[in-house]
């Protein structure tokens, strides 16, 4: 890790989905889809941030927003000190240089009509970067780079594998050489023999790139392996951040500890305690009151606290911040 | 040691492609057995032809493009599947043999209730007149874990969600106690949570009703969690075979050794990670000797020239000394190249 | 007037049989190409219009008189089809073979042109407004719903009540412009569903400008209802200009066109019907191979049985 300068800054994030709209598409709307509620977390430079939950914690929207490809209703962004959510369109388009974003599905993140060559030649020729013959060079470059073959930049995505059509996702985000990475699954989609290659290579060129990472996942063990530290949400918030080792190892947030039990280990010599929670996610345009946690948390001393007063996501030991009244004493 | 429930011999499913690229060799020549009452799981990446091999047991492939090839055995108490009538099979199919799907809303009619949907099966093959076959719907669906059921009963798939489904179909899949379920990938689409309840659920079924199950998945934790046996697939063929704790413990064929090795887990993280190099070749276009050997990290001439036999070997002095062991690979054959590593 | 009209009229037949042949052997190369083929009528629509594409492009060469000089005006008036007619005369001794191969010109290209522009606007119309979305894509469609709402026979009849004699080029902007509601639709529908697909999204992440996402990334993946509108959409913009034409308002005589040619036999349906018949049946058999071959392709570049990609 770097100089611990914050490359990376987030506040008070909040993008609310209107479900439905009144008269003829010009009214009002009829409630909201709370995806991501009020997030604040920040990324030293050369640092990755692990984003955790299940489907529909708003983990994904987060990503997004951060990059003002889904543009947020309230909180801050700054990356690299500039304020990402004043920009100006043109403004926002050089930003956008130094920030970028690898995709989950690799069938659906290249356009099916355009060869790699043309994929990884738009970034260079949106931002009017070098001359045909330079950016016919910068494209070997980067494929060679990712692990493919300069060959190839002349096939079409149907015409790749998965883990392929991933490297060229990654190559794609790389050709403006941003500094912070937003990661969405990246390998989720990938078969686990794949996962382990592309892994390996977001490692290197981290490494290589002096590169930082928000990298969005469900898979925590995936998340163990290349995150320093962890942050996990729930329904739009953050209920539980700190350094990967000390997460994963003594959670403070009862959902935290529960999501760790129930990933499965592939060994069947360790025996462990599996947590399993009753109930499924409560629909997130109505979320509960109070803790959003409460109607399924499973802690000893949860009560009537809990039902009525949200719990701020506090710092319990240094660098780890969880939000429950009962953080004190995990389980 | 007692007789297989299911016996499969030298299965082969063939698909006839669209683009003109041949035949698409997706199960080619597999064999295994399942015995009363254990956890059989079919294990392997995709491409390795483990979904089409459920659907085969079945004969739920449709037939253009694929067929099962003559030659192929699919016994179950002693009767061969692929040779029924369309009446018998029907018989055999939701009461003897039951299979849930990956995709619970792609599995589930939306116009239906699901109260209806699961009386349907306990209604056509047991005979049960609509009153009772809801009974039995009430009771299976408390079987399963749906709190409040009767008011559920009368609900639309799309009023409940991803888990509550997926038990809806085990529920269906259970209601004429099947003695044998095939669970394709129940959980891949599930968050972890509910996958963890899900789970769970299919081991208490599974100790209450004495069914035995085949779990089709590439999660190499959830196989390590509930599975007894395991089958692992690659490239249309069985490479390797063992009981969980020695499939773990001490792999014999390379792939199921490096993809042990590529799975990141929770207890071990910062290890380098060693992935398999190459890809999944495709079905139409299987490599000549041993399937494997483009990505193997032990190839050597043997191995590109022939493919090598499914090789048995018997653990003396383990607990489960009456299974043997059985690996795809020239190595057993010749123990000491296991030293000639090479990445 | 040429002697040999005959001998090429054929020529063109032969020739429109060996290119419908060899994009039938091209075509079944590839999954789609299979499968418009497999369509009963495909191959034979291609066969028609590329007839009557090459006998209209051939005009002055298969024909032996000019289509709107009458010939002689007693004898030759109302003649049964002959060996120097082949099909007949009409009232005013015009050669009706002539009149049908000027007038094919005449409604093909009105026909193609002002599909043209209907299919264009739309598909233009359709990919702003499923792209942008909020007030944009609001103010269009409901334009379009106005559109599509109006019967589209009393704007074309209100259009050509304000002229006297309608130029052609008028006619073609006309009907261009009364025509585009319904594939702004089909294609707004496409883009709506095309704009979450990540690709979409990585083509904003590095930096690219609605406009240029519009057009290299919208538009080449939404050619499906594009396409398939602009095959039925001929058809249907011929019967359309048939339909003015013999109502007086669309081509004015004396230039054939199908639709006139049909005014102008009417009357003699039951002593001379060839006069009528003949270009009756070639609107019909036209149409009618437009109409296929734009189902065949709508089936065969239908994306969700048209997967790329792999087991």
């Amino acid at each position: 890790m770097n100089d611990g300068a914050l490359l990376v800054d987030v506040r008070d994030l909040v993008k609310h989905f209107p479900i439905g709209r009144t008269f003829l598409g010009f009214g009002p709307s009829r409630g909201a889809v709370r995806a991501v509620d009020g997030v604040s977390f920040s990324i030293a430079a050369g640092e990755t941030l692990g984003l955790v939950g299940e489907s529909g914690c708003g983990k994904s929207t987060t990503g997004r927003a951060i990059l003002r490809l889904v543009e947020p209703d309230a909180g801050t962004v700054r990356v690299h000190d500039i304020d990402v959510l004043s920009l100006k369109p043109r403004e926002l388009r050089q930003a956008r240089r130094r920030m970028q974003i690898v995709f989950q599905d690799p069938y659906g993140s290249l356009n099916p009509r355009m060869t790699v060559r043309q994929a990884l030649a738009e970034p260079l020729i949106i931002h009017r970067l070098g001359t045909r013959k330079e950016r016919e060079a910068r494209i070997g470059a980067l494929l060679v780079e990712v692990g493919l073959d300069p060959s190839h930049a002349g096939a079409y995505p149907h015409e790749l594998s998965g883990g392929q059509r991933q490297r060229v996702g990654i190559a794609r985000a790389l050709a403006l050489a941003p500094e912070f990475l937003v990661l969405d699954e990246p390998v989720s989609a990938l078969d686990v023999s794949v996962q382990a290659q592309v892994l390996n290579l977001l490692s290197d060129l981290k490494e290589h790139r002096q590169l930082t990472f928000l990298f969005i996942a469900h898979d925590l063990a995936v998340v163990r392996h290349i995150a320093d530290r962890v942050a996990v949400m729930y329904l739009g918030r953050i209920v539980e951040l700190g350094p990967a080792r000390v997460l994963y190892e003594r959670p403070r947030h009862p959902y935290t500890t529960a999501l760790l039990s129930a990933v499965p280990v592939p060994d069947p010599a360790v025996r462990r305690s599996r947590l399993v929670l009753s109930g499924d996610l409560p629909s997130p345009s109505s979320p509960p009151a109070g803790c959003p946690f409460h109607t399924r948390c499973p802690h000893p001393q949860k009560n009537e606290r809990c039902r009525t007063e949200r719990p701020a996501l506090r710092e319990i030991t240094p660098g780890q911040l969880a939000a429950c009244h009962y953080a004190e004493q995990p389980l | 040691m007692n007789e297989p429930l299911l016996s499969v011999r030298d299965l082969k499913t063939y698909f006839v492609t669209e683009r003109g690229e041949g035949i698409a060799r997706a199960v080619d020549g597999v064999s295994f057995d399942l015995y009363p009452g254990e956890t059989l799981g079919l294990v392997g990446e995709s491409g390795c032809g483990k979904t089409v091999t459920a659907l085969s047991l079945l004969r739920l492939v449709p037939e253009p493009p694929g067929h099962i090839l003559a030659g192929s055995v699919i016994q179950y108490e002693g009767r061969d599947l692929l040779g029924l009538t369309p009446g018998e099979l029907r018989a055999v199919r939701g009461a003897e043999i039951a299979m849930v799907f990956q995709e619970p809303h792609a599995s589930l009619n939306p116009v239906f209730r699901i109260g209806d949907q699961v009386s349907e099966a306990a209604i056509v093959h047991q005979r049960l007149s609509r009153r009772a076959a809801r009974a039995k719907t009430l009771e299976m669906l408390e079987l399963v874990g749906i709190p409040d059921p009767a008011r559920r009963i009368d609900a639309y798939p799309h009023q409940l969600s991803g888990g509550m489904l997926q038990r809806v179909m085990i529920a269906m899949a259970l209601i004429c106690h099947p003695k044998v379920l095939i669970a394709d990938e129940p959980t891949t689409a599930l968050d972890v949570t509910i996958q963890a309840q899900i789970v769970e659920l299919l081991e208490r079924l599974q100790a209450e009703l004495g069914m035995a199950l085949i779990l089709i998945t590439h999660d190499l934790g959830v196989v390590a969690d509930t599975v007894d046996r395991v089958v692992v697939m690659y490239a249309g063929r069985v490479v390797e075979t063992a009981t969980t704790r020695d499939l773990f413990a001490h792999p014999l064929h390379p792939y199921t050794e490096g993809l042990l090795r590529s799975v990141p887990r929770l207890d071990d993280p910062r290890r380098r990670l060693a992935g398999i190099r190459g890809q999944v070749p495709a079905a139409t276009g299987w490599p000549a000797g041993c399937r494997f050997h483009p990505r193997c990290a032990y190839t050597w001439e043997r191995c590109v020239a022939d493919e090598p036999p499914l090789f048995e070997r018997r653990e003396p002095g383990t607990r489960d000394a009456g299974y043997a062991r059985t690996a795809r690979c020239w190595l057993l054959e010749e123990p000491g190249r296991r030293d000639d590593r090479h990445e | 007037m040429i002697a040999g009209a005959p001998v090429i009229s054929l020529g063109a037949v032969a020739i429109a049989l060996l290119v419908s042949l060899e994009a039938q052997r091209r075509g079944i190369r590839r999954a789609w190409g299979r499968r418009f083929f497999q369509h009963p009528l495909a191959w034979f629509g291609i066969f028609m219009v590329t007839t009557f594409v090459l006998l209209a492009i051939a005009a002055p060469w298969v024909t032996r008189y000019p289509p709107s000089q009458p010939l002689d005006i007693i004898a030759l008036q109302n003649r049964p089809p002959s060996l120097l007619h082949p099909l007949g005369t009409d009232v005013y001794s015009r050669d009706v073979w002539s009149r049908l191969i000027y007038g094919s010109r005449v409604s093909l290209s009105v026909g193609a042109l002002a599909m043209l522009l209907a299919v264009t606007i739309g598909a233009l119309v359709g990919a702003v407004a499923g792209y942008m979305r909020g007030g944009i894509d609001a103010v269009l469609m409901r334009i379009v719903d106005v559109g599509l709402a109006v019967p589209r026979i009393y704007l074309l009849l209100l259009a050509v009540a304000l002229w006297e004699h309608l130029p052609l080029v008028l006619l073609v902007l006309i009907i261009g412009l009364t025509g585009w509601f319904g594939t702004s639709r089909l294609v707004r529908a496409e883009v709506l569903a095309l704009r979450e697909r990540e690709f979409v999204v990585a083509a904003r992440a590095i930096g690219g400008e609605p406009g240029r996402i519009i057009a290299r990334h919208v538009i080449p993946n939404v050619l499906t209802p594009i396409v398939v509108s602009a095959a039925l959409g001929i058809g249907n913009v011929m019967l359309l200009e048939a339909g003015l034409s013999f109502l007086g308002f669309g081509v004015q005589p004396p230039t054939p066109s199908w639709g006139n040619m049909i005014a102008d036999g009417a009357a003699q349906l039951a002593t001379a019907p060839w006069s009528t018949l003949f270009p009756g049946l070639a609107i019909a058999l036209v149409v009618t191979s437009l109409n296929a071959v734009g189902d065949a392709l709508r089936d065969a570049l239908d994306p969700r049985r048209y997967r790329v990609g792999d087991a």
